[in-house]
C-alpha cells in the first residue's frame, strides 16, 4: 500500500546520528575552484575552424568564354565574400563526357580549392542548384594526403602514383 | 609401388607458384588517390566499366574503399562511364 508524505520510515543507518553531529571538515578533500579555461576555447566568434574543400563544377557547353569567367569570378567572390578562402582555380575548359548529361555530349569543366568553415558549404549548394548554366557540381573535403598530393601536383612534383604498374 | 618419377599424370603438375599478390598503395606509400586522375583509376576497372575486386587487383581493405570512391565519384562527374564496352 502506499504510505503518505509524512509517514516516514525510520532510518536503517544506525550511523546517521555520527554523521550529523560530525561533518568532515577536513580542508585536504575539500574541493577547490577549477581553473577557468582559455576564453577562446569557448567563444565561437572568435574561434573559427577552416576546412579544406575541393570543387568541380560541369557548366553547360554553351557558355561563352567571357561567361565563363564572369561565373568563376562570381562564385570565387562568393566564397571570399563568406570568409572562405581559395587555394586554387583550375579551369579544365571544353571536355568531352563519359555519357550525355541533360542531353549533352561535352561540357566545361573548373575545379577549385578553397577553405571555409563548414556552415558554408550548404549556403553554396544552394547557390550553384539555382544556376542554370551549372550541370553538375561536386564538393570534396580534403583530407591532410590530399593537399599534399594537390600541392605536389599543382609544382609538378611526382606524386608516387606514376609507379604503378598495370594490372 | 611405382617410383615417384614413374608416375604420370593425364595433365601436366603446376610447378610454378602463383605470384602472391600484393598491395600496390601500401608497398608504394600511396596516401591519397584522386578522382580525378582518370589514366590511374582505369587501372582498376575492367573492360566495361566494372570495379575490379580485391581478389584481382590484391588491394588491400582500406585502400580497396578508396579506390571504389574515387571510381564512383569519377562516374558521377562524367569523367568515368558506369558502363560501356571496350574501354582502354
Amino acid at each position: 500500500m502506499y504510505k503518505s508524505a509524512t509517514q516516514q520510515t525510520p532510518s536503517r543507518n544506525t550511523f546517521a546520528w555520527l554523521i550529523k553531529e560530525k561533518p568532515i571538515t577536513n580542508s585536504k578533500f575539500q574541493l577547490q575552484p577549477l581553473p577557468l579555461p582559455p576564453e577562446n576555447l569557448f567563444n565561437h566568434k572568435n574561434f573559427r575552424v577552416m576546412n579544406n574543400y575541393e570543387l568541380m563544377v560541369i557548366f553547360t557547353p554553351v557558355l561563352s568564354e567571357d561567361e565563363f569567367k564572369a561565373t568563376q569570378k562570381k562564385y570565387t567572390d562568393y566564397i571570399t565574400e563568406h570568409g572562405g578562402a581559395i587555394t586554387h582555380s583550375n579551369p579544365w575548359g571544353l571536355k568531352s563526357l563519359a555519357y550525355p548529361v541533360q542531353k549533352k555530349t561535352t561540357g566545361i569543366y573548373w575545379v577549385l580549392e578553397y577553405s571555409a568553415p563548414s556552415s558554408f558549404n550548404e549556403k553554396f549548394k544552394v547557390q550553384m542548384l539555382r544556376d542554370e548554366h551549372i550541370m553538375r557540381h561536386m564538393i570534396t573535403a580534403l583530407d591532410k594526403y590530399a593537399v599534399e598530393y594537390n600541392a605536389k601536383k599543382r609544382s609538378g612534383v611526382p606524386t608516387g602514383t606514376e609507379k604503378v604498374a598495370t594490372v | 609401388m611405382p617410383k615417384p618419377n614413374e608416375i604420370k599424370y593425364l595433365t601436366a603438375i603446376k610447378q610454378e607458384k602463383p605470384k602472391k599478390k600484393f598491395c600496390r598503395f601500401k608497398k608504394y606509400g600511396i596516401k591519397y588517390i584522386d578522382y580525378k586522375d582518370v589514366e590511374f583509376l582505369k587501372k582498376f576497372i575492367n573492360e566495361q566499366g566494372r570495379i575490379l575486386p580485391r581478389r584481382l587487383s590484391g588491394n588491400s581493405l582500406k585502400y580497396q574503399r578508396k579506390v571504389s570512391d574515387a571510381i564512383k565519384k569519377a562516374r558521377q562527374m562524367a569523367l568515368l562511364p558506369y558502363i560501356t564496352d571496350l574501354l582502354k
